[in-house]
């Protein structure tokens, strides 16, 4: 464009991005770095499960009701073809974790993805206007906290189980269920994103903002949300974490997915019945998975947690 | 016709249990072109007066009586889109502290873009190079690449110039500037006054300049209101209110100023302190800091005289000018 930027200088987005405090910061936490590795590999183990997994556990067709609860592979009894052993109809066990992780990981993400719109919606609303509009959306939202997210979940779940039938029910479990846990926590966004903006809205730009005749729409959006992004990416990692524990205890309660479209919860629920008569795996294998995801997405979470907190921030 | 007229204006507060009074009857005019200093104390209300200018005080302030005419209207009795039409547009307003005045995660040149479009209809590009001409109007070096830079990679003094650029990018007809160069480095301060007298005298902009730094309003002014608590107490034409204040409150502002006292001397200073608007006390407000205060001053507010050039709101000074023109 001119003669003062040389092309040599400039450093490249990607060299700027790896030579930025936040890469920095990660590459020097081993904790972080090791669970966004397990969370990748699970991500896309899960994300290409059609082509790693040996058989497709939705087809009950292909189910050997003979070859049902073989142990896993390396135990004694166990066969080859079945890593992970399978479970109490026959169906391959390692196969339906693959596509059961997969279910999980879209149902949390989906979930938050909803729980963000409605949530930064309302805090920005709320914290912008203020007074009386606030007052009633964030009571709405205290009301909405004082039920606990998986009673409101069963209650609805239930009903709609109820009044549909399980046929129509299984059919949009999966739907029902990110409807349900976004909007039944919804007011953790809510609260998070009002307080950012109280904070926002007292610096001078959002003044100056004013003082330019914007509306109040654009300067919610475009000045004060950019500026409310970082507790908003904490927030939501902590929050996928809940959403797949949510989604897992729903199911686990028979509410959620079903058993011919298992989640990790529907697999950890089929296979309690038979953890006492030796068949251990059908349980235990989809429940360390279910921990190892929780628990690396709460790590990174803390992570990102202490980078973006100028408070926590070392230099 | 002048360009902004404000009468008789009051400004309270709504406390938990009481009201607060900030500005109470403020009454001046403002010629187009002209360029006029507020002067006063923190907490005098003279940032306040700006903002109600653009009908822009925050709860829990509001306009309580008195009205503010800008080109033959009434800013106090407009609606929300005819204000948004006005800020900006035909009034800008420059602040203190530019490290916070420009939104942290925007591009210069998103931002200017964005203030044209808001008030225009202009594509990207043509805004951009209206931009690049501002730009150039505040001596920016390399304008065309400042577009593409964020607030956090510019100078103090580099960004209240993008800020003053920002302010003239919809050729308004008043700048106000609240302390435009406080929060700035003191050789830098002379250079960014310099730019906006030099800015407004050429687009023949009219201003309001708010600040406590007597130099500067007697370089940058045509003519000064001292606030006190409140109230203007004295106004007239800068260099009188300069080489002869009237108001004892102006004088020993004059005073205070450390070119008044020889070296090695003590400075002046007035003593003790603005009341707090809560606890103004009755009569003449500045009564419990005055050597003249006689009993007059604690009873009763004193009225506007005008002296010569310049209008004064003190008792002893109107007595003091009365029994003059007796013996004359």
């Amino acid at each position: 464009m001119n003669s003062l930027s040389d092309p040599h200088m400039e450093p490249s987005r990607l060299s700027k991005a790896w030579n930025s405090n936040m890469a920095y910061s990660f590459r020097k936490n081993p904790v972080a770095v090791v669970s966004l590795i397990i969370f990748a590999v699970i991500f896309f183990m899960t994300l290409f499960a059609p082509l790693i997994a040996p058989f497709d556990p939705y087809d009950p067709r292909s189910f050997d009701i003979m070859l049902s609860e073989i142990p896993p592979a390396w135990s004694d009894g166990g066969e080859a073809q079945f890593i992970f052993g399978t479970d109490d109809q026959g169906r391959d066990l390692w196969s339906a974790i693959l596509y059961g992780t997969r279910i999980s990981i879209f149902i949390g993400l989906a979930a938050v993805a909803l729980q963000a719109v409605l949530g930064i919606t309302m805090g920005l609303i709320a914290g912008y206007v203020g007074g009386r509009v606030d007052s009633i959306l964030m009571r709405v939202a205290d009301i909405q906290l004082s039920f606990s997210t998986l009673m409101v979940a069963i209650i609805f779940l239930a009903i709609t189980q109820a009044v549909f039938g399980s046929e129509t029910f299984n059919q949009y479990a999966i739907y029902m269920l990110v409807a349900v846990i976004g909007i039944a926590e919804w007011p953790q966004y809510a609260r998070t994103v009002r307080a950012t903006v109280l904070a926002e809205k007292k610096k001078e730009y959002v003044d100056a903002a004013r003082v330019m005749g914007f509306g109040p729409l654009r300067i919610m959006v475009r000045h004060i949300l950019p500026n409310s992004v970082s507790p908003i990416f904490v927030i939501s990692t902590v929050q996928v974490a809940n959403a797949i524990i949510s989604e897992a205890s729903l199911s686990f309660l028979g509410l959620g997915m079903p058993v011919s479209q298992p989640s990790l919860g529907s697999l950890i629920s089929s296979g309690f019945d038979y953890i006492f008569s030796g068949s251990w795996w059908i349980t235990t294998i989809p429940g360390v998975v279910l921990v190892v995801l929780v628990l690396v997405i709460n790590l990174l979470g803390d992570w990102l947690r202490d980078v973006l907190n100028p408070k926590l921030y070392k230099g | 016709m002048s360009l902004l007229s404000v009468r008789d204006l009051v400004v309270k507060f709504a406390m938990r249990n009481n009201t607060v009074t900030a500005l109470n009857k403020i009454s001046f005019d403002l010629a187009r072109g002209e360029r006029i200093g507020i002067v006063g104390e923190s907490g005098a209300g003279k940032s306040i007066t700006g903002f109600s200018i653009l009908n822009l005080l925050s709860k829990p302030g509001y306009i309580d009586s008195g009205s503010i005419t800008f080109d033959g209207e009434d800013i106090t009795q407009m609606t929300d889109p005819q204000l948004r039409d006005i800020r900006g547009n035909r009034i800008a307003m420059i602040f203190q502290d530019p490290m916070v005045t420009l939104n942290p995660v925007l591009t210069i040149g998103q931002q200017m873009v964005e203030t044209l479009q808001a008030h225009r209809r202009l594509s990207k590009s043509d805004a951009e190079q209206i931009a690049i001409a501002k730009l150039r109007e505040v001596y920016i070096p390399a304008p065309e690449e400042r577009l593409a830079q964020y607030p956090h990679e510019l100078s103090g003094g580099m960004r209240q110039r993008i800020i003053i650029a920002i302010a003239l990018l919809l050729d308004p007809q008043l700048i106000i500037a609240d302390e435009p160069t406080t929060a700035l480095d003191v050789t830098i301060q002379a250079d960014i006054m310099e730019l906006l007298l030099e800015l407004c005298q050429s687009n023949k902009v009219s201003l309001i300049l708010i600040t406590h730094d007597l130099g500067v309003v007697s370089q940058m002014t045509e003519r000064t209101l001292v606030v006190y608590a409140g109230r203007i107490i004295e106004a007239g034409p800068t260099r009188e209110i300069i080489n002869d204040p009237q108001h004892p409150y102006s004088q020993g502002l004059i005073n205070a100023l450390p070119q008044q006292t020889p070296r090695g001397e003590k400075l002046k200073q007035i003593p003790g302190a603005m009341p707090a608007l809560s606890a103004v006390p009755d009569g003449c407000a500045f009564n419990p800091r005055c050597s003249f205060a006689t009993d007059t001053c604690r009873k009763t507010v004193p009225e506007v005289t005008r002296i010569d050039h310049l209008e004064v709101a003190c008792h002893e000074v109107r007595r003091h000018h009365e029994t003059e023109e007796v013996a004359e």
